[in-house]
Protein backbone atom coordinates (compact mmCIF):
# COMPACT_ATOMS: atom_id res chain seq x y z
CA UNK A 1 0.00 0.00 0.00
CA UNK A 2 1.06 3.52 -0.74
CA UNK A 3 0.20 5.87 2.10
CA UNK A 4 0.57 9.62 2.49
CA UNK A 5 0.46 11.34 5.87
CA UNK A 6 0.12 15.13 5.88
CA UNK A 7 1.37 16.86 8.99
CA UNK A 8 1.82 20.43 10.17
CA UNK A 9 4.24 22.03 12.58
CA UNK A 10 2.50 24.26 15.12
CA UNK A 11 3.54 26.18 18.21
CA UNK A 12 3.00 24.67 21.63
CA UNK A 13 -0.43 26.01 22.56
CA UNK A 14 0.80 26.85 26.06
CA UNK A 15 3.15 29.41 24.50
CA UNK A 16 3.00 33.08 25.33
CA UNK A 17 1.76 34.42 21.99
CA UNK A 18 2.56 37.84 20.55
CA UNK A 19 1.08 39.49 17.46
CA UNK A 20 3.36 40.03 14.46
CA UNK A 21 4.34 43.42 13.02
CA UNK A 22 1.86 43.12 10.12
CA UNK A 23 -0.88 42.41 12.67
CA UNK A 24 -2.20 39.46 10.67
CA UNK A 25 -0.78 36.40 12.50
CA UNK A 26 1.11 35.48 15.64
CA UNK A 27 4.79 36.34 15.90
CA UNK A 28 6.77 33.22 14.99
CA UNK A 29 9.87 34.01 17.03
CA UNK A 30 10.55 32.60 20.52
CA UNK A 31 8.04 29.77 20.24
CA UNK A 32 8.45 26.08 20.97
CA UNK A 33 7.34 24.03 17.93
CA UNK A 34 5.84 20.58 17.78
CA UNK A 35 3.75 18.31 15.57
CA UNK A 36 0.09 19.30 15.33
CA UNK A 37 -1.56 17.01 17.86
CA UNK A 38 -4.24 15.74 15.45
CA UNK A 39 -1.52 14.77 12.97
CA UNK A 40 0.24 12.62 15.58
CA UNK A 41 -2.82 10.37 15.49
CA UNK A 42 -2.61 10.31 11.68
CA UNK A 43 1.04 9.23 11.77
CA UNK A 44 0.35 6.60 14.43
CA UNK A 45 -2.57 5.10 12.49
CA UNK A 46 -0.49 4.86 9.33
CA UNK A 47 2.36 3.15 11.20
CA UNK A 48 -0.09 0.69 12.76
CA UNK A 49 -1.55 -0.07 9.36
CA UNK A 50 1.93 -0.81 8.02
CA UNK A 51 2.58 -3.08 11.00
CA UNK A 52 -0.65 -4.90 10.15
CA UNK A 53 -0.27 -5.34 6.40
CA UNK A 54 3.52 -5.46 6.14
CA UNK A 55 3.87 -4.22 2.59
CA UNK A 56 3.25 -0.50 2.88
CA UNK A 57 5.24 2.61 2.11
CA UNK A 58 4.61 5.64 4.29
CA UNK A 59 5.40 9.11 2.97
CA UNK A 60 5.09 11.97 5.44
CA UNK A 61 4.56 15.41 3.92
CA UNK A 62 4.97 18.79 5.56
CA UNK A 63 4.85 22.33 4.17
CA UNK A 64 6.83 25.19 5.67
CA UNK A 65 10.26 26.70 6.26
CA UNK A 66 13.34 24.57 6.98
CA UNK A 67 12.49 24.26 10.67
CA UNK A 68 9.54 21.91 9.91
CA UNK A 69 12.08 19.17 9.14
CA UNK A 70 12.56 18.78 12.90
CA UNK A 71 8.89 17.81 13.23
CA UNK A 72 9.16 15.55 10.18
CA UNK A 73 12.01 13.69 11.85
CA UNK A 74 9.66 12.78 14.67
CA UNK A 75 7.23 11.26 12.15
CA UNK A 76 10.12 9.33 10.57
CA UNK A 77 11.20 8.14 14.02
CA UNK A 78 7.63 7.01 14.72
CA UNK A 79 7.82 4.79 11.64
CA UNK A 80 7.22 6.73 8.41
CA UNK A 81 9.52 5.59 5.60
CA UNK A 82 10.30 8.81 3.79
CA UNK A 83 9.69 12.52 4.08
CA UNK A 84 8.65 15.11 1.53
CA UNK A 85 9.22 18.68 2.62
CA UNK A 86 7.59 21.37 0.50
CA UNK A 87 9.76 24.42 1.15
CA UNK A 88 7.57 27.45 1.63
CA UNK A 89 8.52 30.29 3.98
CA UNK A 90 5.05 31.78 3.52
CA UNK A 91 3.18 28.62 4.52
CA UNK A 92 1.78 30.25 7.67
CA UNK A 93 0.05 32.88 5.52
CA UNK A 94 -1.54 30.33 3.21
CA UNK A 95 -5.22 29.57 3.29
CA UNK A 96 -6.56 26.02 3.55
CA UNK A 97 -7.37 25.84 -0.17
CA UNK A 98 -3.82 26.90 -1.09
CA UNK A 99 -2.28 24.30 1.24
CA UNK A 100 -4.62 21.62 -0.10
CA UNK A 101 -3.72 22.58 -3.67
CA UNK A 102 -0.02 22.11 -2.96
CA UNK A 103 -0.63 18.69 -1.44
CA UNK A 104 -2.96 17.64 -4.27
CA UNK A 105 -0.39 18.97 -6.76
CA UNK A 106 2.22 16.67 -5.21
CA UNK A 107 -0.09 13.66 -4.75
CA UNK A 108 -2.04 13.66 -8.02
CA UNK A 109 0.23 11.25 -9.95
CA UNK A 110 1.48 9.18 -6.99
CA UNK A 111 -1.49 6.79 -6.56
CA UNK A 112 -1.76 6.96 -2.80
CA UNK A 113 -4.23 4.42 -1.43
CA UNK A 114 -4.87 6.27 1.82
CA UNK A 115 -4.11 9.83 2.87
CA UNK A 116 -4.15 10.31 6.64
CA UNK A 117 -4.17 13.77 8.17
CA UNK A 118 -5.40 15.54 11.29
CA UNK A 119 -9.00 16.79 11.26
CA UNK A 120 -7.70 20.30 11.92
CA UNK A 121 -4.60 22.19 13.00
CA UNK A 122 -4.26 23.53 16.50
CA UNK A 123 -3.32 27.04 15.36
CA UNK A 124 -5.50 27.85 12.33
CA UNK A 125 -8.15 25.27 13.12
CA UNK A 126 -10.08 25.52 9.85
CA UNK A 127 -10.79 21.78 9.53
CA UNK A 128 -10.75 22.28 5.74
CA UNK A 129 -7.46 21.00 4.30
CA UNK A 130 -8.08 17.25 4.49
CA UNK A 131 -11.47 17.39 2.76
CA UNK A 132 -10.12 19.82 0.17
CA UNK A 133 -7.25 17.48 -0.73
CA UNK A 134 -9.81 14.75 -1.39
CA UNK A 135 -12.02 17.03 -3.49
CA UNK A 136 -9.06 18.22 -5.57
CA UNK A 137 -7.97 14.59 -6.11
CA UNK A 138 -11.61 13.57 -6.76
CA UNK A 139 -11.50 10.80 -4.15
CA UNK A 140 -13.73 10.31 -1.07
CA UNK A 141 -12.94 11.73 2.35
CA UNK A 142 -14.24 10.69 5.74
CA UNK A 143 -13.67 13.22 8.51
CA UNK A 144 -13.19 13.11 12.28
CA UNK A 145 -12.43 9.43 12.64
CA UNK A 146 -11.96 7.97 16.13
CA UNK A 147 -11.69 4.33 15.08
CA UNK A 148 -10.06 2.64 12.08
CA UNK A 149 -9.89 -0.95 10.91
CA UNK A 150 -8.56 -2.33 7.65
CA UNK A 151 -9.73 -5.74 6.59
CA UNK A 152 -9.02 -7.25 3.18
CA UNK A 153 -9.17 -3.93 1.38
CA UNK A 154 -12.28 -2.73 3.20
CA UNK A 155 -11.92 0.26 5.49
CA UNK A 156 -14.25 0.60 8.47
CA UNK A 157 -14.12 3.83 10.43
CA UNK A 158 -16.15 5.50 13.14
CA UNK A 159 -16.83 9.22 12.83
CA UNK A 160 -17.19 11.14 16.03
CA UNK A 161 -20.46 13.03 16.41
CA UNK A 162 -21.62 15.75 18.78
CA UNK A 163 -22.72 14.24 22.06
CA UNK A 164 -20.14 11.44 21.88
CA UNK A 165 -22.01 9.08 19.53
CA UNK A 166 -20.33 7.65 16.44
CA UNK A 167 -21.35 7.02 12.85
CA UNK A 168 -20.16 3.74 11.32
CA UNK A 169 -18.76 4.34 7.84
CA UNK A 170 -17.38 1.94 5.27
CA UNK A 171 -15.03 3.11 2.53
CA UNK A 172 -12.59 1.70 0.00
CA UNK A 173 -9.28 3.00 -1.29
CA UNK A 174 -8.33 5.54 -2.42
CA UNK A 175 -9.59 7.68 0.44
CA UNK A 176 -8.61 10.63 2.64
CA UNK A 177 -9.19 10.14 6.37
CA UNK A 178 -9.02 13.02 8.84
CA UNK A 179 -8.11 11.97 12.35
CA UNK A 180 -9.69 13.14 15.59
CA UNK A 181 -8.06 13.11 19.03
CA UNK A 182 -8.34 9.74 20.75
CA UNK A 183 -8.14 7.66 17.56
CA UNK A 184 -5.21 5.76 19.07
CA UNK A 185 -2.31 6.38 21.46
CA UNK A 186 0.57 7.91 19.50
CA UNK A 187 3.87 6.25 20.34
CA UNK A 188 6.97 8.00 21.59
CA UNK A 189 9.89 7.42 19.24
CA UNK A 190 12.53 5.18 20.78
CA UNK A 191 16.20 6.17 20.71
CA UNK A 192 17.16 3.47 18.16
CA UNK A 193 14.30 4.62 15.93
CA UNK A 194 15.38 8.25 16.28
CA UNK A 195 18.86 7.22 15.11
CA UNK A 196 17.40 5.17 12.24
CA UNK A 197 15.22 8.09 11.18
CA UNK A 198 18.32 10.20 10.52
CA UNK A 199 19.18 7.90 7.62
CA UNK A 200 15.72 8.00 6.05
CA UNK A 201 15.11 9.99 2.87
CA UNK A 202 13.90 13.55 3.47
CA UNK A 203 13.39 15.24 0.14
CA UNK A 204 12.87 18.99 -0.13
CA UNK A 205 10.73 20.17 -3.04
CA UNK A 206 9.77 23.58 -4.34
CA UNK A 207 6.12 24.60 -4.14
CA UNK A 208 4.30 22.45 -6.74
CA UNK A 209 1.85 23.74 -9.31
CA UNK A 210 -1.23 24.87 -7.43
CA UNK A 211 -3.57 24.74 -10.41
CA UNK A 212 -4.03 28.51 -10.47
CA UNK A 213 -5.50 28.63 -6.97
CA UNK A 214 -4.71 31.78 -5.02
CA UNK A 215 -5.85 33.55 -1.90
CA UNK A 216 -9.60 34.02 -1.64
CA UNK A 217 -9.73 35.63 1.80
CA UNK A 218 -7.62 38.05 3.83
CA UNK A 219 -7.04 38.85 7.47
CA UNK A 220 -8.72 42.15 8.37
CA UNK A 221 -7.65 42.16 12.02
CA UNK A 222 -5.72 39.95 14.45
CA UNK A 223 -5.98 40.48 18.18
CA UNK A 224 -6.35 39.05 21.66
CA UNK A 225 -9.94 38.53 22.78
CA UNK A 226 -11.23 40.85 25.46
CA UNK A 227 -11.66 39.22 28.80
CA UNK A 228 -15.41 39.29 29.25
CA UNK A 229 -15.55 38.16 32.84
CA UNK A 230 -14.43 40.32 35.71
CA UNK A 231 -12.86 37.19 37.15
CA UNK A 232 -10.68 37.60 40.20
CA UNK A 233 -7.06 36.50 39.79
CA UNK A 234 -5.31 34.98 42.79
CA UNK A 235 -1.53 34.91 42.82
CA UNK A 236 1.01 34.35 45.56
CA UNK A 237 1.69 31.81 48.29
CA UNK A 238 -0.26 28.54 48.11
CA UNK A 239 -1.77 28.60 51.65
CA UNK A 240 -2.87 32.25 51.24
CA UNK A 241 -4.54 31.50 47.92
CA UNK A 242 -6.27 28.44 49.40
CA UNK A 243 -7.61 30.54 52.32
CA UNK A 244 -8.82 33.26 49.97
CA UNK A 245 -10.47 30.75 47.68
CA UNK A 246 -12.30 29.03 50.55
CA UNK A 247 -13.46 32.44 51.76
CA UNK A 248 -14.75 33.29 48.29
CA UNK A 249 -16.55 29.99 47.95
CA UNK A 250 -18.30 30.61 51.29
CA UNK A 251 -19.23 34.12 50.25
CA UNK A 252 -20.29 33.56 46.63
CA UNK A 253 -21.60 30.00 46.51
CA UNK A 254 -23.81 27.90 48.71
CA UNK A 255 -21.64 24.83 48.48
CA UNK A 256 -19.58 25.21 51.67
CA UNK A 257 -22.51 25.73 54.01
CA UNK B 1 -27.69 39.87 -0.02
CA UNK B 2 -28.96 36.29 0.01
CA UNK B 3 -28.11 33.63 2.53
CA UNK B 4 -28.60 29.88 2.26
CA UNK B 5 -28.68 28.00 5.56
CA UNK B 6 -27.73 24.33 5.73
CA UNK B 7 -29.73 22.50 8.39
CA UNK B 8 -28.94 19.01 9.72
CA UNK B 9 -30.79 15.74 10.23
CA UNK B 10 -29.35 12.84 12.18
CA UNK B 11 -30.52 9.57 13.69
CA UNK B 12 -34.01 10.16 12.34
CA UNK B 13 -34.38 13.65 13.79
CA UNK B 14 -34.13 17.24 12.66
CA UNK B 15 -31.36 18.82 14.71
CA UNK B 16 -33.05 21.73 16.45
CA UNK B 17 -29.96 23.89 16.59
CA UNK B 18 -31.00 25.16 13.13
CA UNK B 19 -32.40 28.03 15.20
CA UNK B 20 -28.78 29.23 15.52
CA UNK B 21 -28.54 29.48 11.74
CA UNK B 22 -31.72 31.55 11.68
CA UNK B 23 -30.39 33.77 14.48
CA UNK B 24 -27.23 34.35 12.46
CA UNK B 25 -29.21 35.24 9.33
CA UNK B 26 -31.34 37.65 11.35
CA UNK B 27 -28.21 39.40 12.58
CA UNK B 28 -27.20 39.91 8.95
CA UNK B 29 -30.72 40.94 7.90
CA UNK B 30 -30.65 39.06 4.61
CA UNK B 31 -33.10 37.15 2.49
CA UNK B 32 -32.85 33.59 3.66
CA UNK B 33 -33.55 30.14 2.30
CA UNK B 34 -32.72 26.75 3.77
CA UNK B 35 -31.31 23.42 2.57
CA UNK B 36 -32.01 20.13 4.29
CA UNK B 37 -31.61 16.47 3.55
CA UNK B 38 -34.38 15.47 5.91
CA UNK B 39 -37.91 14.28 6.24
CA UNK B 40 -41.12 15.97 5.07
CA UNK B 41 -42.72 14.79 8.32
CA UNK B 42 -40.33 16.88 10.42
CA UNK B 43 -39.95 20.38 9.01
CA UNK B 44 -38.02 23.25 10.57
CA UNK B 45 -40.07 26.20 11.82
CA UNK B 46 -38.91 28.73 9.31
CA UNK B 47 -40.62 31.28 7.08
CA UNK B 48 -38.94 30.92 3.72
CA UNK B 49 -38.06 28.47 0.97
CA UNK B 50 -36.87 25.08 2.18
CA UNK B 51 -35.06 22.97 -0.40
CA UNK B 52 -35.74 19.49 0.88
CA UNK B 53 -34.16 16.22 -0.25
CA UNK B 54 -35.57 12.99 1.14
CA UNK B 55 -33.24 11.47 3.72
CA UNK B 56 -34.78 8.05 3.15
CA UNK B 57 -33.42 8.20 -0.37
CA UNK B 58 -30.12 10.04 0.11
CA UNK B 59 -28.98 9.05 3.61
CA UNK B 60 -27.91 11.11 6.59
CA UNK B 61 -24.17 10.98 5.85
CA UNK B 62 -23.46 10.70 2.17
CA UNK B 63 -21.11 13.56 1.30
CA UNK B 64 -20.86 13.16 -2.48
CA UNK B 65 -24.64 13.09 -2.86
CA UNK B 66 -25.34 15.89 -0.36
CA UNK B 67 -22.70 17.99 -2.10
CA UNK B 68 -24.43 17.60 -5.46
CA UNK B 69 -27.88 18.33 -4.01
CA UNK B 70 -26.52 21.48 -2.38
CA UNK B 71 -24.58 22.63 -5.45
CA UNK B 72 -27.77 22.33 -7.52
CA UNK B 73 -29.62 24.55 -5.03
CA UNK B 74 -26.75 27.07 -4.99
CA UNK B 75 -26.80 27.23 -8.80
CA UNK B 76 -30.51 27.99 -8.70
CA UNK B 77 -30.64 30.26 -5.65
CA UNK B 78 -27.31 32.12 -6.20
CA UNK B 79 -26.76 32.92 -2.50
CA UNK B 80 -23.99 35.29 -1.40
CA UNK B 81 -23.41 33.23 1.70
CA UNK B 82 -23.81 29.53 2.41
CA UNK B 83 -23.96 28.94 6.15
CA UNK B 84 -23.29 25.66 8.00
CA UNK B 85 -22.86 24.67 11.61
CA UNK B 86 -19.23 24.02 12.53
CA UNK B 87 -20.17 20.43 13.28
CA UNK B 88 -19.37 16.90 12.19
CA UNK B 89 -21.82 17.45 9.31
CA UNK B 90 -20.81 21.03 8.51
CA UNK B 91 -17.02 20.75 8.55
CA UNK B 92 -17.31 17.62 6.40
CA UNK B 93 -19.56 19.14 3.73
CA UNK B 94 -18.58 22.83 3.65
CA UNK B 95 -15.04 22.42 2.22
CA UNK B 96 -16.45 20.30 -0.62
CA UNK B 97 -18.70 23.21 -1.58
CA UNK B 98 -15.83 25.70 -1.19
CA UNK B 99 -13.65 23.69 -3.60
CA UNK B 100 -16.47 23.29 -6.13
CA UNK B 101 -17.27 27.02 -6.08
CA UNK B 102 -13.64 28.16 -5.60
CA UNK B 103 -15.11 30.27 -2.81
CA UNK B 104 -13.61 31.43 0.48
CA UNK B 105 -14.53 29.31 3.46
CA UNK B 106 -14.40 30.94 6.88
CA UNK B 107 -14.50 28.30 9.61
CA UNK B 108 -15.90 28.42 13.13
CA UNK B 109 -17.30 31.95 13.11
CA UNK B 110 -17.86 33.17 16.69
CA UNK B 111 -19.13 36.68 15.92
CA UNK B 112 -19.81 39.22 13.19
CA UNK B 113 -18.21 42.62 13.77
CA UNK B 114 -19.07 45.41 11.31
CA UNK B 115 -20.27 42.74 8.92
CA UNK B 116 -16.95 40.86 9.05
CA UNK B 117 -16.69 37.31 10.51
CA UNK B 118 -14.46 36.69 13.53
CA UNK B 119 -12.84 33.29 14.16
CA UNK B 120 -10.67 31.87 16.96
CA UNK B 121 -6.97 31.06 16.47
CA UNK B 122 -4.60 28.96 18.61
CA UNK B 123 -7.13 27.26 20.82
CA UNK B 124 -9.11 30.52 21.20
CA UNK B 125 -6.14 32.43 22.60
CA UNK B 126 -6.33 34.81 19.64
CA UNK B 127 -8.98 36.15 17.28
CA UNK B 128 -8.90 36.84 13.57
CA UNK B 129 -11.28 38.88 11.45
CA UNK B 130 -11.51 37.56 7.91
CA UNK B 131 -12.68 39.32 4.75
CA UNK B 132 -13.78 37.14 1.88
CA UNK B 133 -12.44 38.08 -1.55
CA UNK B 134 -14.82 35.86 -3.51
CA UNK B 135 -18.37 36.63 -4.64
CA UNK B 136 -19.75 33.72 -2.65
CA UNK B 137 -18.59 32.87 0.86
CA UNK B 138 -18.95 29.68 2.88
CA UNK B 139 -19.27 30.07 6.63
CA UNK B 140 -19.39 27.54 9.45
CA UNK B 141 -20.72 28.78 12.80
CA UNK B 142 -19.33 27.76 16.17
CA UNK B 143 -21.96 25.92 18.22
CA UNK B 144 -23.73 28.30 20.57
CA UNK B 145 -22.12 31.47 19.18
CA UNK B 146 -25.40 32.66 17.69
CA UNK B 147 -28.55 31.97 19.63
CA UNK B 148 -32.17 32.99 19.61
CA UNK B 149 -34.00 34.28 22.63
CA UNK B 150 -37.21 32.58 21.56
CA UNK B 151 -37.87 29.44 19.53
CA UNK B 152 -38.13 30.01 15.80
CA UNK B 153 -41.61 30.14 14.30
CA UNK B 154 -42.94 29.81 10.79
CA UNK B 155 -43.82 27.35 8.08
CA UNK B 156 -41.47 26.80 5.17
CA UNK B 157 -42.39 26.68 1.53
CA UNK B 158 -41.04 23.26 0.60
CA UNK B 159 -39.28 22.76 -2.73
CA UNK B 160 -38.39 19.07 -3.19
CA UNK B 161 -34.97 18.39 -4.74
CA UNK B 162 -33.39 15.31 -6.29
CA UNK B 163 -30.17 14.09 -7.85
CA UNK B 164 -28.96 11.07 -9.77
CA UNK B 165 -25.47 11.16 -8.24
CA UNK B 166 -24.52 8.16 -6.08
CA UNK B 167 -22.30 8.01 -3.01
CA UNK B 168 -18.74 6.80 -2.53
CA UNK B 169 -18.91 5.82 1.14
CA UNK B 170 -21.49 3.86 3.06
CA UNK B 171 -22.83 4.90 6.46
CA UNK B 172 -24.35 1.80 7.98
CA UNK B 173 -25.55 3.12 11.33
CA UNK B 174 -24.68 4.63 14.66
CA UNK B 175 -23.10 3.68 17.92
CA UNK B 176 -24.50 5.43 20.99
CA UNK B 177 -22.28 7.46 23.31
CA UNK B 178 -20.92 5.43 26.20
CA UNK B 179 -22.30 7.48 29.05
CA UNK B 180 -23.51 4.83 31.49
CA UNK B 181 -22.48 5.10 35.13
CA UNK B 182 -22.10 8.40 36.96
CA UNK B 183 -24.28 11.23 35.64
CA UNK B 184 -22.38 14.48 36.07
CA UNK B 185 -25.36 16.51 34.89
CA UNK B 186 -26.93 15.82 38.28
CA UNK B 187 -23.88 16.92 40.31
CA UNK B 188 -23.91 20.30 42.07
CA UNK B 189 -20.15 20.35 42.48
CA UNK B 190 -17.71 19.14 39.85
CA UNK B 191 -13.91 19.18 39.99
CA UNK B 192 -12.40 18.44 36.59
CA UNK B 193 -8.93 17.34 35.56
CA UNK B 194 -7.25 18.64 32.41
CA UNK B 195 -4.00 18.01 30.64
CA UNK B 196 -2.22 19.90 33.43
CA UNK B 197 -2.53 16.89 35.75
CA UNK B 198 0.46 15.53 33.85
CA UNK B 199 0.19 11.86 34.75
CA UNK B 200 -2.54 9.39 35.71
CA UNK B 201 -1.42 9.15 39.35
CA UNK B 202 -2.32 12.81 39.82
CA UNK B 203 -6.00 12.18 39.10
CA UNK B 204 -6.16 11.15 42.78
CA UNK B 205 -5.58 14.80 43.77
CA UNK B 206 -8.58 15.87 41.73
CA UNK B 207 -10.68 13.06 43.20
CA UNK B 208 -9.59 14.06 46.71
CA UNK B 209 -10.63 17.68 46.18
CA UNK B 210 -13.97 16.58 44.71
CA UNK B 211 -14.56 14.42 47.76
CA UNK B 212 -13.56 17.20 50.19
CA UNK B 213 -16.08 19.49 48.48
CA UNK B 214 -18.75 16.80 48.45
CA UNK B 215 -18.89 16.63 44.67
CA UNK B 216 -17.94 14.48 41.69
CA UNK B 217 -14.83 14.54 39.56
CA UNK B 218 -14.79 15.02 35.81
CA UNK B 219 -12.23 15.50 33.07
CA UNK B 220 -11.48 17.25 29.82
CA UNK B 221 -10.99 15.41 26.59
CA UNK B 222 -7.20 14.81 26.60
CA UNK B 223 -7.44 13.12 30.00
CA UNK B 224 -10.25 10.83 28.79
CA UNK B 225 -8.45 10.12 25.50
CA UNK B 226 -5.38 9.11 27.49
CA UNK B 227 -7.56 6.58 29.32
CA UNK B 228 -6.97 8.14 32.76
CA UNK B 229 -10.68 8.85 33.36
CA UNK B 230 -13.78 7.11 31.94
CA UNK B 231 -15.65 8.73 29.07
CA UNK B 232 -18.82 9.08 31.13
CA UNK B 233 -16.97 11.73 33.16
CA UNK B 234 -15.94 13.80 30.13
CA UNK B 235 -17.21 17.38 30.10
CA UNK B 236 -17.59 19.09 26.72
CA UNK B 237 -19.27 18.79 23.34
CA UNK B 238 -18.54 15.09 22.96
CA UNK B 239 -19.21 14.39 26.64
CA UNK B 240 -21.55 15.94 29.17
CA UNK B 241 -22.88 19.47 29.26
CA UNK B 242 -23.02 20.44 32.93
CA UNK B 243 -24.36 23.38 34.95
CA UNK B 244 -23.29 22.76 38.56
CA UNK B 245 -23.26 25.35 41.34
CA UNK B 246 -19.48 25.06 41.45
CA UNK B 247 -17.10 23.94 38.72
CA UNK B 248 -13.39 23.70 39.47
CA UNK B 249 -11.22 23.37 36.36
CA UNK B 250 -7.81 21.98 37.28
CA UNK B 251 -5.12 22.33 34.62
CA UNK B 252 -7.71 22.81 31.87
CA UNK B 253 -6.71 25.32 29.20
CA UNK B 254 -10.30 25.88 28.07
CA UNK B 255 -10.65 24.58 24.53
CA UNK B 256 -13.93 25.73 22.97
CA UNK B 257 -15.31 22.20 23.10
CA UNK B 258 -14.72 22.09 26.85
CA UNK B 259 -16.08 25.58 27.51
CA UNK B 260 -19.27 24.67 25.64
CA UNK B 261 -19.83 21.90 28.16
CA UNK B 262 -19.36 23.90 31.38
CA UNK B 263 -19.53 27.66 30.86
CA UNK B 264 -23.07 27.89 32.21
CA UNK B 265 -21.94 26.64 35.63
CA UNK B 266 -22.96 29.07 38.39
CA UNK B 267 -19.47 29.61 39.77
CA UNK B 268 -16.25 28.66 38.02
CA UNK B 269 -12.81 28.33 39.57
CA UNK B 270 -9.81 27.81 37.30
CA UNK B 271 -6.49 26.55 38.58
CA UNK B 272 -3.79 26.95 35.96
CA UNK B 273 -0.15 27.99 35.61
CA UNK B 274 -0.89 29.81 32.34
CA UNK B 275 -2.58 33.13 33.11
CA UNK B 276 -3.54 33.54 29.44
CA UNK B 277 -5.36 30.21 29.22
CA UNK B 278 -8.81 30.72 27.60
CA UNK B 279 -10.48 29.15 30.65
CA UNK B 280 -9.92 32.62 32.17
CA UNK B 281 -12.68 33.94 29.91
CA UNK B 282 -15.32 32.13 31.91
CA UNK B 283 -13.66 31.85 35.34
CA UNK B 284 -15.02 33.74 38.33
CA UNK B 285 -11.78 33.04 40.18
CA UNK B 286 -8.48 32.24 38.50
CA UNK B 287 -5.84 30.72 40.75
CA UNK B 288 -2.43 31.05 39.15
CA UNK B 289 -0.76 27.93 40.45
CA UNK B 290 0.41 24.45 39.56
CA UNK B 291 -2.50 22.20 40.50
CA UNK B 292 -0.08 19.50 41.66
CA UNK B 293 1.09 21.83 44.43
CA UNK B 294 -2.13 23.74 45.04
CA UNK B 295 -4.73 20.96 45.22
CA UNK B 296 -3.20 19.13 48.23
CA UNK B 297 -3.00 22.44 50.16
CA UNK B 298 -6.58 23.38 49.30
CA UNK B 299 -7.94 19.92 50.06
CA UNK B 300 -6.18 19.83 53.43
CA UNK B 301 -7.59 23.23 54.40
CA UNK B 302 -11.10 22.22 53.35
CA UNK B 303 -10.92 19.02 55.41
CA UNK B 304 -9.57 20.92 58.42
CA UNK B 305 -12.56 23.29 58.54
Amino acid sequence: MNILICIKQVPDMESKFKINAEKNWYDRTDLAWRMNEYDEYAVEQAVRLKEQVGAADLTVLCIGPDQVKETMKKALAMGCDRGVHIADNDAHKREPLEIASMIAGFAKDKNFDIVFTGMQSQDRGSAQVGVMIAELLAIPAVTTIVDFTFDNGAIHVKRELEGGGRALVKATTPVVLTCQLGLNTPRYPTLPNIMKAKKKELLTLAVPDMGGIGACQETAAFYFPERKGSGLVLEGELPDMAEKLIHLLKEKTGVLA
Amino acid sequence: MKTLLVAEFREGKLRIKYSQLIAFAKELQTTTSMFLVGSPSELPQFDGTLYLADVAKYGEYNPTVHKQLLLDVIAKEQPDRIVFHHSSYGWDLAPRIAVALKAAQISEVVAIEDGVPVVPVCNAKLRRKIKSKTAQTILTLQAGAFGMEEDPIGTPTVVPIDTSVTGKVDCSGYEAAKLEGVDLTKSEIIVSAGRGVGKPENIAMVQALAKALGGEYGASRPVVDAGWVDHNRQVGTTGRTVTPKLYVACGISGAIQHLAGMKKSEFIVAINTDKDAPIGEVADVFVVADLKQFLPVLTEKLLAR
